[in-house]
């Protein structure tokens, strides 16, 4: 299941991003979930934007390779930044 | 249509294809125009069938590609690569990955968004590595260059090998040349875009040897999904099996190197054949319009606006339309009546023909509700909706996708559970399906209306709440909160076969193409009449043989009772054919099911002849006010006024009225509960391509049903 690693390190993910706030991805650290989002363009060195949130703070949206993404909360998590 | 203003793209000259029906798969990222392309291939000529042993629609279509030839276009499920996520997209990996199959495609058009090129890319890259010939359709191309991206056509063809066809699908624009392309014998490329690891090569090569493939790659797929593979024979399975522990092959690890991989190689290439010259304005815009439509305020109340007009329209305007279709029907049957005899044309006009209005009388508003949804889905908006809902819809075990079927179950639980189809996750669809029924659908308005007048006082609180209204309002709210409770539960019980996630695309918001709604509504009142209407013209055409004959003379001595009885209360012509059907139906098989019906539904307070209408009424719950009326023997012109005190004046054993309102709400309890749907069931079993879920369903509800009108029973009287 998923590893919390970030906990220890203390390294941000794309969950903590403010809104229009943007950052470079490091690594994705759920292997499942990981596979569907490096498809979808999240490659290690790309540009992350958090764009929105849904009215009750979850999903949210982010930009990522000029396009809009949407994804929940736990999925965002599992990005984390640089 | 127009292709004049189209770029120029040097296209080698190339023989036609030989074969006399050329199979040809689509194949592209979810909304990168695959569908529009679709209808622009083949238009009406699309039919649905299954794909062997796999519990997902094939939906292929005839294309007319010059005026010989002809092909099969195969319309595969939208997918961001050859990995498959859920079970609609394995349909993909069993057909590519098994040259011997006799679906396999001769050719394979792929379809970008030539805005978002890159991620489409992806997909394409893995295509052409496994050696298929194919054709890039490079879709929105007009739209891309307004937003300022460049891409050098000429170059990406020869960066790929492949036929690069620049188009704009919803539109209709470069159709023809992609005709022109696909009628012409195509070579696969012989550019590979991915370098397999070293270490892989002794593997692969043993994979190459044991099913005599040549394809690298193509040997790397299987030792990635063997294990899901239909066409692999087990000894095989098992030979994959040490093979791949042997060298100790980490599926996860080794597709997200090749991902990475295939996203260097992506930039690389586009480096050189795509310029962006400004930002995305179609992005910008979408974006500013998201911030009204899913703000935390004005979002909902926006879709409760278009939530209330869906409503409108589907009890408003489809009310003209199914009145006609009540009234044909009627009057074919009375055309029929007067001029022939006979059971057979009884059966006929009371069974088949009357089960086939009972269809035919929902497609209005199946139609309409699938118009807006379609135009929803268009335009983009639905993806905001499915957004907005997701986090309250998790709690329940639901997820934000399945909002569209819990809302269409108002109007009719057939097409509602069509539309969760949209849902990906495994659990996520058959808790929605399955509680979907749960929602007051428009067939409980006639019951409901009728047990309301005979039972709730017309009273008003603060001079306009009408407490019928309220009565009413609390009926739909039962059944909604039946559904999400429903759900959760469910939620517990079932194993999810998959992890449920939220990652899509959010596509920007378009103009809805006409074309493409069109077919949508004519693609669903088609499966549902065939569907749905076999079941319940069968069903109905049972009902009425039970309800239509008795055993032995018992028929004949009931009619003459009848006319006994009508002779010596000097009743009229129609009041006796009345009294007559009655008897007859009193002493029906029905009948007589309905008596034995009896000591099971006395506790919930109801006598024999609710047990017939129980009965009758099984195939559609509208069917009930007929039974009912026939029963008392009310007459032809039966309303609710004077149904109302006809029931009013029944009296129980004791000479008390017998519709007390303990009884009215018991029954109106279990109709909302009851599974009293035929065409529920039939279509529940097609989505979900097995009888265990409408036989789950039936006992659930039923079961519910009976303990939910049991206790309203006892808690009133």
């Amino acid at each position: 299941m998923r590893h919390k690693t970030w906990e220890h390190t203390g390294q941000r993910s794309v969950r903590e991003l403010k809104i229009g706030e943007s950052g470079v991805i490091c690594c994705l650290n759920d292997p499942e979930m990981g596979l569907k989002l490096l498809e979808m363009g999240c490659i290690p060195g790309t540009e992350v934007k958090m764009n929105s949130r849904a009215p009750l703070g979850d999903p949210i949206t982010i930009i990522v390779n000029n396009y809009t993404l949407s994804l929940r909360l736990d999925e965002a998590e599992t990005i984390l930044l640089k | 249509m127009t292709v004049a203003i189209q770029p120029e793209i040097e296209q080698a000259e190339r023989p036609p294809v030989s074969q006399a029906i050329a199979k040809i798969a689509l194949i592209g990222n979810p909304n990168s125009g695959k569908t529009s392309l679709f209808n622009q291939l083949t238009g009406l000529n699309q039919k649905v069938g299954n794909f062997p042993g796999v519990t997902v629609d094939k939906k292929t279509g005839i294309s007319q590609l010059t005026s010989q030839l002809k092909a099969e276009i195969i319309d595969l499920p939208g997918t961001y690569s050859l990995y498959p996520k859920s079970l609609d997209e394995r349909v993909i990996t069993d057909l590519l990955y098994d040259p011997a199959s006799r679906h396999f495609p001769d050719l394979i058009i792929v379809t970008a968004d030539a805005s978002n090129l890159k991620r489409n890319l992806l997909l394409f890259t893995q295509l052409a590595d496994l050696q298929i010939p194919s054709v890039l359709a490079l879709n929105m191309v007009d739209v891309a260059e307004e937003q300022g991206v460049k891409i050098d056509i000429e170059a990406l063809q020869r960066e790929f090998g492949v036929p690069v066809i620049p188009m704009n699908a919803r539109k209709g624009l470069g159709v023809a040349a992609l005709k022109i392309v696909m009628s012409q014998q195509l070579e696969a490329t012989s550019t590979t875009f991915f370098e397999i690891p070293a270490e892989l090569k002794p593997l692969l090569d043993g994979i190459k040897d044991r099913f005599s493939l040549t394809n690298n790659y193509l040997a790397l797929q299987i030792a990635h999904h063997y294990k899901t593979l239909k066409f692999l024979k087990e000894e095989d399975v098992t030979w994959l099996d040490d093979q791949l522990a042997a060298i100790g092959f980490k599926s996860n690890a080794q597709q997200a190197n090749e991902t990475i991989a295939r996203y260097t190689r992506i930039n690389e290439l586009l480096l050189d054949t795509v310029r962006v010259e400004k930002a995305d304005k179609n992005e910008q815009f979408s974006n500013r319009l998201d911030q009204v439509l899913t703000h935390k305020v004005f979002g909902y109340l926006i879709f409760f606006v278009i939530l209330f007009l869906i409503f409108q329209a589907i009890f408003a305007w489809a009310s003209y339309p199914m009145d006609l279709i009540d009234q044909g029907i009627a009057a074919i049957n009375i055309l029929i009546q007067d001029n022939f005899d006979g059971p057979l044309v009884d059966m006929l006009t009371e069974g088949i023909i009357a089960g086939l209005g009972g269809v035919l009388v929902f497609v209005p508003q199946i139609a309409i509700l699938f118009a807006f949804i379609a135009i929803l889905e268009e335009t983009g908006y639905m993806a905001r909706v499915t957004f907005m809902m997701d986090k309250i819809m998790r709690k329940f075990g639901l997820n934000g996708k399945s909002v569209v079927p819990l809302i269409s179950g108002v109007a009719c639980a057939v097409p509602a559970v069509m539309s969760a189809r949209t849902i990906e996750n495994w659990k996520d669809r058959m808790i929605t399906i399955f509680v979907t029924p749960l929602m007051s659908c428009s067939a409980r308005i006639p019951v409901y209306t009728v047990l309301i007048a005979l039972v709730v006082p017309e009273k008003y609180y603060f001079g306009f709440m009408n407490l019928q209204g309220l009565v009413l309002m609390g009926l739909y709210l039962i059944g909604f909160l039946a559904a999400i409770f429903s759900a959760l539960l469910l939620k517990f019980i079932l194993k999810a076969r998959e992890r449920s996630y939220f990652i899509m695309e959010f596509p920007t918001y378009k103009m809805p193409r006409w074309k493409n709604v069109g077919i949508t509504i004519v693609e669903k009142v088609k499966a549902f009449l065939f569907e749905a209407g076999k079941v319940i013209v069968a069903v109905s055409v049972i009902l009425w043989v039970l309800a239509s004959y008795g055993p032995g003379d018992r028929f004949e001595q009931a009619r003459e009772k009848a006319l006994v009885e009508a002779r010596a209360e000097n009743l009229n012509e129609v009041q006796t054919e009345n009294r007559i059907a009655s008897h007859q139906l009193e002493d029906s098989y029905a009948g007589i099911i309905g008596r034995s019906m009896e000591p099971l539904i006395r506790p919930l307070g109801y006598d024999w002849k609710i047990g017939i209408a129980l009965l009758t009424s099984f195939a559609a719950r509208e069917v009930f006010v007929g039974t009912i009326s026939t029963i008392y023997s009310i007459g032809e012109e039966e309303n609710v006024t004077t149904i109302k005190e006809k029931l009013m004046n029944e009296k129980d054993a004791n000479g008390d009225p017998f519709f007390t309102p303990a009884r009215g709400f018991s029954l109106m309890i279990f109709y909302l509960f009851a599974m009293q749907c035929v065409s529920t069931l039939a279509i529940v079993r097609r989505e979900t391509k097995s009888w265990m879920w409408p036989l789950a369903q039936l006992i659930y509800m039923t079961g519910l049903a009976y303990v939910m009108a049991f206790i309203t029973y006892q808690a009133f009287s």
